[in-house]
């Protein structure tokens, strides 16, 4: 018999974890010596009131989705992947190549082009890690931790050395050419008739993340693999037991899972950017376990959830632009969500059973 | 490379690996009693603020180093409470813990100081100075011994000597004492140290508790002793490379200074030379930093003999079953 009813486990436990992070964070706000009240006002003003914010808080958010997600699959088959950040390095490599070296005639077949190379660099980062797992039983936090910084020497080595342009100090590529350009969202609702601020940089690869993300439902839910995936996630031995190969399930896996966060390159290198720049994650990849855990690895709870956390970066960015608030607010808040959601799940989750088991009683 | 030369990598190897083997042997004593603990580089940076903080407040490095040392604890507390008393997931209490301090630190450091996150500079004498032998400055002319003994065994802080005898004391402490043999046997089997009437849940959180206060040296280290404030993000990664340095070593104190000297002769390499000339074949700059992480997947991989973490390493331990 379960101990809590579904709803609770799906909505109230992540809304409690939710809530005690943001009391944490209320405090701390006025131990600085701001009004926490204000600054909910001017999050929310800076980052849901206008159009110009909402093209913001939409680009930081398609980020969160694909790191989100590439961590939520690897979590169904129980495996930690704490490398989205390097795999999202290295399929910023990938689309950045793609970019550079094929002359593509229209932004859509660039796309798909951008979309293939990212994930298959991506997913090539997180192969290794997931080989070593399944056949050396290396423990893959471990590996893709130190993946991570492999990933960082590599980029800096092929920035700095190999994709420079001649004469340029900076570690970055030259700028990729007008015809891969992806339309923002102010030029795709523009011919409708919507007026959507011009500075904002969500993109069209916001829609590509939301198709990511009934794709990987379809995945997990209804098909063979994801029952499979989710079977040994589950149980190893049972999996086993049922002519499941592990091998095969942890390769996989963690292949949809790097090519995933290496996918975040759509958005960040080719539809922002435009160029591969140093740091281009500016660390999306950690944020994605956080949106992982508060969404509950379902697809439909990583949209809400990266949606929040898109809503956090770009009232962060307001708050600090604003207050004496600093933009590390907002790292406070992602380790507290990751805290509650994650680490102290039991804190939250063991008083809840003992009143659902009481009311119950009542019942009874 | 002339001698002198030499001895200066090996002095900055010395220091550089210092740090590493503080955390290195913190993560030692936490993982042996079954803790994962990745949030070593989250102490170490809350430390590092808090030491340099309150050194720069109060013009003594001692009471930094207390500072430093108590909010590492605090951590470490954290870290307990949710992977022993909640039986959370180890890694990802880990994860929010150097988050924690990632943000947290500059957030104080800026709303304290308002100097863009960062602390005032330290004065000399609110740092750890270098501690010079006897006859350091009369024997520094005599060949080869001179400089050995003068530059690169004297003249370190008082930190650098205590994290090398912390190497001894943690072997002896882990294998020679009963509280070592019980903390090993919470990290391979919680059950039969149960079964025999001793506190599990004691036991590892005086393990964490010995992670905190190591990291916390590590991080005061780095602030008021290796650099002269605090700045975001100082620890760099060192964090995990002494994560990196602690399955190199297997979980064994020795062999984890050997690999923190290693790790630190790189970084000191690398510092130096920038990219190096071998044989014709330029090795960049960026492989010296990778190599640690490198030789880690190696060493986890099995290649070079098998890297064993302790049996209930990461496993929550469950009374009643």
């Amino acid at each position: 018999m379960d101990k809590m009813p579904k709803w609770a486990d799906v909505v109230l436990i992540p809304l409690i974890s939710l809530i005690l992070a943001a009391a944490i964070s209320a405090l701390v706000i006025l131990a600085i010596g701001e009004d926490p009240v204000e600054a909910v006002k001017l999050m929310v003003d800076g980052a849901l009131g206008s159009t110009y914010g909402w093209g913001y808080t939409l680009y930081y958010a398609t980020n969160f989705l694909f790191t989100g997600l590439a961590v939520s699959v690897a979590f169904h088959a129980r495996m930690f992947n704490i490398g989205g950040e390097g795999q999202a390095m290295l399929g910023g490599l990938g689309a950045a190549l793609v970019c550079l070296y094929i002359p593509w005639p229209h932004w859509t077949m660039a796309l798909l082009g951008a979309s293939l190379g990212a994930a298959i660099f991506g997913a090539a980062w997180a192969a290794i890690p997931a080989y070593l797992q399944a056949k050396r039983g290396s423990h893959i936090v471990i590996t893709t931790i130190m993946f991570n910084f492999i990933a960082a020497a590599v980029l800096n080595y092929v920035l700095v050395n190999l994709l420079r342009p001649k004469g340029s100090m900076d570690p970055a590529t030259a700028r990729f050419s007008e015809t891969v350009h992806l339309p923002t969202l102010h030029e795709m609702l523009a011919p409708l008739g919507i007026a959507f601020n011009k500075a904002g940089p969500a993109n069209v690869s916001f829609l590509v993340a939301i198709a990511a993300c009934v794709a990987i439902w379809l995945l997990i839910w209804h098909t063979k693999l994801g029952f499979e995936i989710r079977a040994f996630g589950k149980s190893e031995q049972g999996a086993l037991y049922a002519g499941i190969s592990p091998f095969k399930i942890t390769m996989i896996a963690m292949l949809i899972s790097g090519g995933l966060a290496g996918m975040m390159a759509i958005n960040n290198v080719m539809g922002e950017a435009e160029r591969l720049v140093l740091n281009a994650t500016e660390g999306a990849g950690f944020i994605g376990i956080a949106v992982a855990l508060m969404g509950r690895s379902h697809p439909f709870g990583v949209f809400l959830s990266a949606i929040l956390f898109g809503f956090l970066y770009q009232g962060g960015a307001e708050l600090a632009l604003w207050t004496k608030i600093p933009r590390e607010m907002i790292v406070v808040i992602q380790a507290l969500v990751i805290l509650f959601t994650g680490a102290l799940d039991n804190m939250v989750r063991m008083p809840l059973e003992k009143i659902f088991i009481a009311l119950r009683r009542v019942k009874a | 490379m002339d001698f002198l030369t030499l001895i200066q990598v090996l002095d900055s190897t010395i220091r550089l690996a210092t740090p590493l083997l503080l955390a290195c042997l913190a993560g030692l004593f936490s993982e042996r009693a079954g803790i994962f603990d990745i949030g070593l580089e989250g102490k170490m940076l809350a430390a590092a603020f808090f030491s340099a903080a309150i050194a720069a407040v109060t013009g003594n490095v001692w009471l930094g180093l207390l500072a430093g040392i108590a909010a590492s604890l605090v951590l470490s507390a954290l870290h307990g409470l949710a992977s022993i008393t909640f039986r959370g997931n180890q890694l990802i209490s880990g994860l929010a813990v150097t988050m924690l301090a990632q943000g947290f630190t500059v957030l104080v450091a800026q709303s304290w100081f308002k100097q863009g996150g960062r602390t005032p500079a330290l004065d000399m004498d609110a740092r750890f100075g270098p501690i010079t032998f006897p006859f350091a400055d009369s024997v520094a002319d005599v060949p080869v011994i001179g400089p050995i003994y003068s530059e690169l065994l004297s003249g370190h802080s008082i930190l650098v000597y205590l994290a090398f005898a912390a190497v001894p004391a943690s072997w002896w402490i882990l294998y020679r004492t009963r509280f070592g043999l019980r903390l090993r046997a919470v990290g391979e089997n919680p059950a039969a140290v149960d079964t025999a009437g001793i506190s599990v849940v004691g036991l590892r959180f005086a393990a964490v508790a010995i992670c905190g206060v190591l990291c916390g040296i590590a991080g005061a280290y780095l602030a008021t002793s290796l650099q002269a404030n605090f700045v975001k993000d100082m620890t760099a990664g060192r964090g995990y490379i002494a994560l990196a340095a602690l399955i190199f070593a297997k979980w064994r104190p020795w062999h984890a200074m050997g690999a923190c000297l290693l790790f630190g002769l790189l970084q000191a390499v690398a510092i130096r030379f920038q990219n190096i000339e071998l044989g014709g074949i330029t090795i960049p700059v960026q492989m010296m930093d990778a190599l640690p992480y490198i030789l880690t997947v190696v060493i986890l991989a099995g290649f070079v003999g098998k890297a064993i973490p302790p049996k209930a390493g990461g496993e929550p331990y469950v009374k009643e079953r």
